[in-house]
């Protein structure tokens, strides 16, 4: 069974001028041990997706359809008060910027203390213990020290180790992790990817990877969903989608990376932009900007269909 | 070829000491931050110079220096063989260079409409006369960006990220500039967006013979856009030569970290071994060779003695290792 479902999840928010609808019909699993990495550009529905997973839809988003299942039990209808055992128990989160995540006023060890109390039964003695031994797996050093420390004592990169110690340490099944490297330096990102890649199969723990960065996905995840404008372009292996992508956007977003192995003159470029939520075009939302667009791609709107080891939701798939 | 900007043992140090009153209660000495520290390099005309490195490394400072925002503490910046301190004198020489920003959200008036935006170094450098003259300019600058001439009259906000960006290409050329520094100009941005502004950049440069000195942390994207490479460490530039060279045989340490930290979307279903250690403090500087703490082929030299650039092919290296050929 898989950890977690989502069945065509729909996202909406309620305006003055009628309703955004922010996600639409979503729909994915989650394997446990598997990290499935979700990318896509500003504005797609990747955070959204995360937020929407782990309760925390900003009002007035609301969950309008569809359902969430984890471990075989549905989580969206859930109040905030059913909802909170699970959140940091169950499913734990990792967000971009580590310093807005820890509280400045609580030291490192005391906030983990405190977290791991909330939802293990542990004594005082025995979570500080923990504490130590969660500071030294995510690789601080002079632990012991350390976990008296407040977190503007620490750099940026030991901010993010210090918040995955936080997400992992009441052993959840799943992790979210929302961009967790984006506010980091280039050798302190592959540090940190690395951890968390380790520490979460070493746990067995699943990971739900929120980024825009194709590189961290590629290196990091075993399967990727591409999202457009709400919707999920494709999704499968990640060595499928990153080397054979089958879906004409997935294609473009690829092309438009500008690779260190070799150098072209020209990059591939997708021209135009996302559209807003406010005017998402009738059929395939990519339509306007795609290149191999077919009568049909302006009237019916694509589901995702089975193709080789991906699904994509295309009308003309690369074959 | 000539070079468009030369600069010659620059440096730019900060005085981030406490208040006078506080550091002599406390029997402070001054301390100073050496953002840039004797950096040399020369930009031949229409070609680019890029440099990279981590937050903290002296990139943007240089682009500063190099516009004339900063004046150097020590060293000179020339353009054109002219000195750049005396610039202020000089407006012919100020508008030959200018300047695209990071963040498009930041670097456009949110008040102003696009059309004064792009206009406002026309006006002030008194380029042209005559509201209409100054209106077909602006048209033709906004339809090289790929913008429409009807766009100048909407408000930055009515943009996404990317076609500002385009606004802000297109205002940093109304003043016909030969050199152009870009701090970042698509970090920002998502990588469909960045493409086009990359390629849009280098399209321009062919068309117009524009110099680049092109300021980012992601070494694709500086692959792409660089004749030159400098690679920048703790205020020094520890590598500098043809971006080709370099990408091809890294010889510094830290070149190779750079590389090898990159997640690449070839790496697929590879890994990898990071690398430990982080920037030290640009206040207090380890001896030596600024890099020794992370370095693996670091000696009782490196810990002891600065190292200067030698030549090693086409490049130029600071680093005892590369020298002695140890590297």
């Amino acid at each position: 069974m898989a950890l977690l479902d989502v069945e065509k999840l729909v996202v909406e928010f309620p305006g003055r001028r009628g309703t955004l609808r922010a996600l639409d019909e979503i729909s994915f699993s989650i394997e446990p041990g598997e990290v499935l990495g979700v990318v896509g550009e500003s504005g797609a529905g990747k955070s959204l997706t995360g937020a929407a997973i782990i309760g925390l839809l900003e009002p007035p988003g609301r969950i309008a359809g569809g359902q969430i299942l984890l471990e075989g039990k549905r989580i969206d209808r859930l109040t905030a008060d059913q909802m909170r055992p699970i959140r940091g128990k169950r499913i734990g989160a990792i967000f971009q910027d580590p310093l807005t995540t820890l509280d400045p006023l609580v030291s490192v060890g005391k906030q983990l203390v405190e977290t791991m109390q909330t939802h293990l039964p542990l004594s005082d003695s025995e979570a500080r213990k923990r504490a130590v031994g969660w500071l030294e797996q995510v690789g601080i050093p002079a632990a012991s020290e350390r976990v008296n420390a407040f977190p503007h004592q620490f750099s940026g990169g030991m901010r993010q180790r210090v918040v995955i110690a936080l997400a992992l340490c009441a052993e959840p099944k799943l992790v979210i992790a929302d961009e967790p490297t984006t506010a980091l330096d280039v050798s302190i990102q592959a540090q940190i990817i690395a951890l968390l890649r380790n520490l979460t199969q070493q746990h067995g723990t699943s990971v739900m990877l929120v980024t825009h960065d194709m590189g961290v996905i590629a290196e990091t995840a075993d399967r990727v969903a591409v999202m457009y404008a709400g919707r999920i372009a494709e999704i499968g292996p990640v060595r499928d989608v990153v080397l054979h992508p089958s879906h004409p956007y997935t294609e473009g977003l690829m092309g438009s990376i500008p690779q260190l192995e070799h150098r072209v003159e020209r990059l591939r470029q997708i021209d135009g932009s996302m559209p807003r939520l406010t005017s998402i075009p009738r059929g395939c939302a990519f339509n306007p900007r795609c290149t191999r667009v077919i009568d049909r791609c302006t009237l019916d709107r694509p589901d995702l269909m089975q193709h080789g080891a991906t699904s994509a939701a295309c009308w003309n798939m690369f074959s | 070829m000539s070079s468009v900007l030369q600069a010659i043992e620059v440096s730019r140090h900060f005085d981030v000491s406490r208040p006078v009153l506080q550091r002599l209660l406390a029997g402070e000495k001054k301390r100073t931050l050496r953002a840039v520290d004797e950096v040399s390099f020369d930009i031949p005309r229409a070609t680019t110079l890029s440099l990279v490195g981590e937050s903290g490394c002296g990139k943007s400072t240089i682009a500063r220096l190099a516009v004339g925002l900063y004046t150097p503490s020590s060293g000179e910046i020339r353009f054109e063989g002219h000195p750049l301190s005396s610039a202020r004198a000089q407006p012919g020489l100020r508008r030959k260079m200018n300047m695209i920003f990071q963040d498009p959200y930041a670097s456009l008036n949110p008040r102003w409409r696009v059309r004064d935006i792009v206009a406002e170094p026309i006006r002030a450098f008194g380029i042209l006369s005559g509201q209409k003259a100054i209106a077909d300019r602006v048209g033709e600058l906004l339809s090289q960006v790929g913008l429409s001439p009807a766009d100048g009259e909407k408000f930055p906000h009515e943009f996404s990220g990317g076609q500002r960006q385009r606004i802000s290409i297109a205002r940093a050329l109304s003043s016909e500039p030969e050199f152009l520094v870009c701090d970042e100009p698509t970090s920002a941005l998502d990588v469909s967006v960045q493409a086009q502004i990359l390629n849009l950049m280098r399209d321009l440069q062919v068309k117009f013979g524009l110099t680049y000195l092109f300021i980012s942390h992601n070494l694709a994207v500086v692959r792409h856009m660089s004749d030159r490479l400098g690679v920048m460490y703790l205020g020094r530039i520890v590598e500098q030569g043809p971006g080709e060279e370099i990408f091809r045989t890294p010889r510094h340490p830290y070149t190779r970290l750079l590389l090898d930290a990159i997640p690449d979307v070839a790496m697929v279903g590879r890994t990898r071994t990071p690398v430990s250690g982080e920037v030290p403090s640009p206040i207090a500087p380890p001896p030596g060779c600024t890099f020794h703490p992370r370095c693996p082929l670091a000696n009782d030299r490196c810990r002891a003695e600065k190292p200067t650039q030698t030549k090693a092919g086409d490049v130029m290296v600071a680093c005892h290792a590369v020298e002695e050929g140890r590297a």
